[in-house]
């Protein structure tokens, strides 16, 4: 049956179908945890600071909903790991000597150190003592952000490959370690992931606290971090934008054709003109339904408005990226973007009035935009990935000449067995989390000798 | 230097870190069934809960240090246990997730319950059929898998599936047996002594199947020097299989699980010796799976000073933990 359902479906399209469907459920879960657990690290160092029990809350209140994703976000990750070498066995073969030990020091470095102090800081808070504790919050922080320095490096690497020779088994071998961490694209990229994973945890927060304060107006723990998370969206925001920018241009110098394709740029021409909208028609080469700014895409891209962009005639047809879903992804990445800053500045006016709390507007929209930075970090990496197509390898090695020895009825059970899986599994963990987020942070519960084996072993050996 | 073998040692310390770990953490999945009552469930839970993630991590050492290091024994493994493999981490993640959904909902606690247990079972089991399928052998042609779907479903390997999971429910047992008391550990006691004696029965029986079945291994073992090794380990795991019942018997309770670990590395160490060199057995030895040099030399200059200093704080985490756990234990209100 699986036969007849997959005939048209060869090995390598399930495999990709697999890959991008397993880290795309992977990678909501590390933007989230990775500024969450910053988050956290910040508000244990104001309530350490302060003694303000309201940050104590919001540490209680945010921790318990950190512990299930970065739960899933483990889980899902170590499928990725090992699914390098079931479905893409010749790109781990060839490229094993680069992007291994890479993903190697993550494990060292940042793996075991998320792991070890996750322990403590979610169950050891009488235990350790408060310094301890929150030195453990801060390796679990500063964990999530070394993971993301390797993983970076590695697709970076994979992007646009550096400092490497081919040995006679077609291997790439390193010939410099640092040029083959820092690539041309790897600062851009570390730097907008990063800035994404706050941008998406500052706006969960900031729709958390506006759902509350919509519901409940003088409740001082919603207004804490929706104030908090508005700060993030006026400040890093905008900072968003122009690090998108000098990354388009990084990728313009390296991967013109990702470019052209996000452009809509079937053509080379000087003047080029910005599509705001439109359909990119692979068969006619035209952007249909457009409504374009003449000029802005030379301007934007070569600060000069007569200056010729590179189209994708440039470039061999069987080179081309699939060009609307790059397209598109881009444009609802930005539009997003854009949307950020504006509740950033709109909330900065209220701000500055003093009415922050009260207009019902901004908390609605607030509440709105919550999911906007998973969505706008799935839309990044839609881009960047397919936007690469048909290489794995920038330029050195074909996505369709990576993948395993194995058939398509094998890659289609597992496929199947991962999407029943992880529509059952995260479903309910999104559920847990939603309803954690429902309910009412300023009855959070500070346990203080909750769960204290230490204490309870004293006091059974001076009862008993 | 020779980078590939001081890499192929590593590995396999990471691979056992792994199975000492994650072993009791899966071991006390995997004895759910014998302990139905709720509250023995959640200090059973609480007691591997703030140490899972750190011992799972080994498993993704594993994984990324082959693609890392021995990238050719890695592209051709991960092809030819595609099925088990992906059960695994379907196991995996069942069992991961179950940790904090369990206290999530009332209503749903017992699927979850039962999450844990399957997941742990599942993974278990994968384990043991992935170690079955290095020991009988794998087809190689031109740098890539050869073999056919199904080449790891074999009696032999469902058997040493089953001994895995055996091995685990006695790890398992014998850290409830160090981290809890009354009426569980007891249970424990019992549980521990019956998957003593099975393993052992087991391990022999994998042995002997091996030897006699498979020409290479019993190569290996049937010529000198691992001929030596062939008399000494039996009297090894004999006296190391006395010394844990004995510990069962006596109810020292710190003792046991330390007990089953050296059962457990004797076993290691056999079925290391026996497909020694390879890695892929009995296709690729660990100097041809290799990488370039200088991607072994990167990664070990690492290593050599991060393992230490993940020692140190791994073990610091279980010493924070130490001592008993009690009913009601964990951050969960
Ligand atoms: C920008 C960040 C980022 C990206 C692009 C990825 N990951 Fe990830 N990953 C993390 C950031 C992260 C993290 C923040 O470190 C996680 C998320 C939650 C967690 O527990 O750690 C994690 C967990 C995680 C784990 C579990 C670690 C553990 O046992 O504790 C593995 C094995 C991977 N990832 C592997 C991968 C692979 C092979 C990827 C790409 C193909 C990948 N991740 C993309
Ligand atoms: C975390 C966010 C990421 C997302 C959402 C993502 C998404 C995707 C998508 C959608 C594809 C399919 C493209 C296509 O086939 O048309 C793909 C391909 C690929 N990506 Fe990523 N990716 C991410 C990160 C990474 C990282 C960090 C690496 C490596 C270190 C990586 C390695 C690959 C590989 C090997 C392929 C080729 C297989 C394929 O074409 O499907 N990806 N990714
Ligand atoms: C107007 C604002 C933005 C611009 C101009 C911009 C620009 C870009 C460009 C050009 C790329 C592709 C780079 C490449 O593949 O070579 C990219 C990728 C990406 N974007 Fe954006 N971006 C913007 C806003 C955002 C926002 C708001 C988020 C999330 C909160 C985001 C998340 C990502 C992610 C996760 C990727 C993939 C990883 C990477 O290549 O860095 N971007 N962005």
């Amino acid at each position: 049956m699986l036969d007849g359902l997959f005939a048209q479906a060869d090995a390598v399209f399930l495999a990709r179908f697999q890959f991008a469907f397993t880290i795309a459920f992977h990678i909501v879960f590390p933007a989230f945890t990775i500024g969450l657990a910053s988050y956290l690290a910040v508000l244990e160092g104001l309530f350490l600071k302060t003694r303000n029990p309201v940050y104590q809350k919001l540490y209680r209140y945010w921790v318990k909903i950190f512990a299930v994703a970065f739960g899933m976000g483990v889980v899902s990750g170590i499928v990725l790991s090992y699914q390098f070498g079931t479905n893409w066995a010749v790109f781990s073969d060839k490229a094993g000597p680069v992007i291994g030990p890479l993903m190697g020091y993550e494990v060292l470095t940042a793996f075991f150190l998320e792991a070890g102090f996750l322990g403590i800081m979610l169950f050891g808070m009488n235990k350790v003592g408060e310094r301890l504790h929150f030195f453990a919050t801060l390796m679990v922080a500063f964990g999530t952000v070394l993971s993301a320095f390797w993983i970076l490096a590695a697709n970076s690497w994979m992007q646009t490959p550096a400092g490497f020779a081919l040995n006679e088994q077609g291997q790439y071998i390193v010939t410099s370690w640092v040029e083959a961490i820092f690539t041309p694209s790897f600062p851009y990229r570390f730097v907008h992931m990063l800035l994404a994973a706050y941008l998406t945890t500052a706006f969960v927060v900031g729709a958390v606290g506006a759902w509350h304060l919509l519901k409940e107006k003088r409740s001082e723990v919603a207004q804490k971090m929706f104030s908090m998370a508005m700060w993030m969206a006026l400040i890093v925001a905008p900072l968003q934008v122009f690090v998108g920018d000098l990354h388009g241009l990084n990728t313009q110098e390296y991967q013109p054709a990702k470019v052209a394709v996000m452009e809509g740029h079937f053509t080379s021409e000087t003047q080029a003109p910005l599509y705001l909208f439109g359909w990119p028609n692979e068969e006619t080469q035209k952007v249909d339904y457009a409504i374009k700014v003449p000029g802005l895409a030379s301007l934007i891209l070569k600060h000069d408005i007569d200056a010729e962009v590179t189209g994708l005639d440039a470039f061999p047809r069987d080179e081309w990226p699939p060009v609307p879903i790059v397209f598109w992804s881009f444009r609802i990445m930005v539009a997003l973007g854009v949307l950020m800053v504006v509740l950033g500045i709109w909330s900065a006016c209220l701000r500055w009035c003093g009415r922050l709390y009260e207009s019902r507007a901004l908390l609605r929209a607030a509440v709105w935009m919550g999911p906007s930075g998973f969505i706008a970090v799935l839309a990044g990496w839609i881009v960047t990935e397919v936007g690469r197509q048909p290489w794995v390898v920038y330029g050195l090695l074909r996505t369709q000449d990576a993948v395993s020895p194995i058939d398509a009825v094998g890659v289609a059970g597992s496929l199947i067995a991962f999407i029943v899986v992880y529509f059952i599994v995260f479903g309910a963990g999104a559920v847990y989390m939603i309803r954690k987020m429902a309910s009412n942070p300023e009855h959070t519960h500070i346990p203080e000798y909750a769960r204290v084996p230490m204490a309870a072993e004293r006091l059974y050996h001076e009862e008993g | 230097m020779d980078y590939a073998l001081i890499w192929a040692v590593l590995i396999s310390i990471a691979v056992f870190a792994y199975v000492a770990l994650d072993g009791f953490d899966l071991g006390v999945g995997i004895l759910f069934p014998w302990f139905r009552e709720e509250k023995f469930r959640d200090r059973m839970v609480n007691s591997v809960a703030p140490v899972w993630d750190g011992n799972e991590t080994w498993l993704v050492l594993g994984g990324g240090g082959l693609l890392a290091v021995f990238p050719l024994a890695y592209s051709v493994l991960m092809p030819a246990l595609y099925m088990p493999v992906i059960a695994m981490l379907l196991g995996l993640i069942f069992r991961g997730v179950a940790f904090e959904f369990r206290f999530k909902s009332r209503a749903n606690k017992h699927w979850w319950d039962i999450a844990f247990m399957a997941g742990s079972m599942v993974a278990t089991f994968c384990q043991g059929i992935m170690l079955g399928a290095m020991l009988q052998g794998i087809a190689v042609t031109d740098r890539a898998y050869s073999g056919g779907w199904f080449d790891w479903l074999s009696p032999f390997t469902i058997f040493s599936g089953l001994a895995v999971c055996v091995g685990y429910a006695l790890l398992g047992a014998t850290w409830l047996i160090m981290k809890t008391d009354g009426q569980l550990q007891g249970r424990a006691y019992r549980i521990a002594i019956n998957t003593a004696v099975l393993l052992i029965i087991a391990i022999a029986g994998v042995s002997m199947f091996l030897v006699s079945h498979f020409e290479n291994v019993a190569d290996r073992w049937l010529n000198w020097p691992t001929s030596a090794a062939l008399w000494l380990i039996p009297f090894l795991l004999a006296g190391i299989g006395s010394g844990l019942l004995n510990a069962l018997v006596k109810k020292r309770e710190g003792q046991p699980y330390w007990w089953a670990l050296g059962v457990f590395f004797i076993a290691y160490l056999g079925f290391s010796i026996s497909i020694f060199p390879y890695l892929v057995p009995f296709e690729i030895t660990l100097w041809e799976a290799a990488g370039p040099d200088n991607s072994l030399a990167f990664l070990l200059a690492g290593a050599v000073v991060l393992l230490p200093i993940i020692f140190f704080y791994t073990g610091y985490a279980y010493w924070v933990f130490r001592g008993k756990v009690q009913e009601g234990d964990g951050y969960h209100d």
